[in-house]
């Protein structure tokens, strides 16, 4: 079942509160999206954590709704 | 509550295989483009590693999940230690830091990267 883009960009928000999340709809099919999530909470964090804590937002949805996210996590922009 | 008994396995498997993929599809017929993705990564690398086929396990397919705390496949380990999913995969791969970390780690790359 597809997710919109704007559901995933609030909840990612929600979860990291001052997160900047740009977001690509890949395939045009609403379940296959790239995401860049931007948040000073990421600083000093393995990539793995910063991951983990996107998913953390998403609240189970991803691996199951959402079946296909794929992530970039930074903690400032390059 | 105690632990799932899938874990046992899981820590058996990571222990024994240098370099373990948990993936959808074997690594010679992958069935999903992330695994896909990771198996082309390491074998552009020259790095032996053994698959495991979670499509054809439940058990393991939600165990490993649980295990990580990471929701999705593929799911990379070496040496008993959880590097990530694709995206992580790929943009070490990308970085050259994927290289540098095998090879800190002992694996054996037969390509010239």
């Amino acid at each position: 079942m597809p997710m919109a883009a704007e559901d995933i960009v609030q909840l990612i928000k929600a979860g990291i509160p001052d997160a900047e999340v740009e977001i690509h709809d890949l395939a045009g099919d609403g379940d296959h999206y790239a995401a860049t999530v931007i948040s000073p909470a990421f600083a000093g964090k393995s990539k793995i954590q910063q991951h983990q804590m996107v998913y953390g937002a998403l609240g189970g949805r991803m691996g199951g709704v959402l079946h296909a996210l794929k992530l970039t996590t930074m903690a400032q922009r390059p | 509550m105690s632990e799932p008994q899938v874990f046992e396995r899981i820590r058996d498997e990571i222990t024994k295989n240098d370099v373990l993929l948990f993936m959808k599809g074997t690594p010679v017929f992958p069935q999903c483009g992330f695994s896909a993705a990771v198996v082309e990564v390491l074998s552009d690398l020259g790095v032996k590693f053994h698959g495991i086929n979670i499509l054809v396990d439940p058990e393991l397919r939600q165990g490993i999940k649980d295990f990580s705390q990471w929701p999705t496949i593929p799911q990379l380990y070496v040496k008993g230690e959880f590097v990530g999913g694709c995206d992580i995969v790929r943009e070490m791969a990308e970085t050259g830091e994927l290289a540098t970390f095998l090879k800190e780690k002992g694996v054996a790359l037969s390509s010239a990267a």
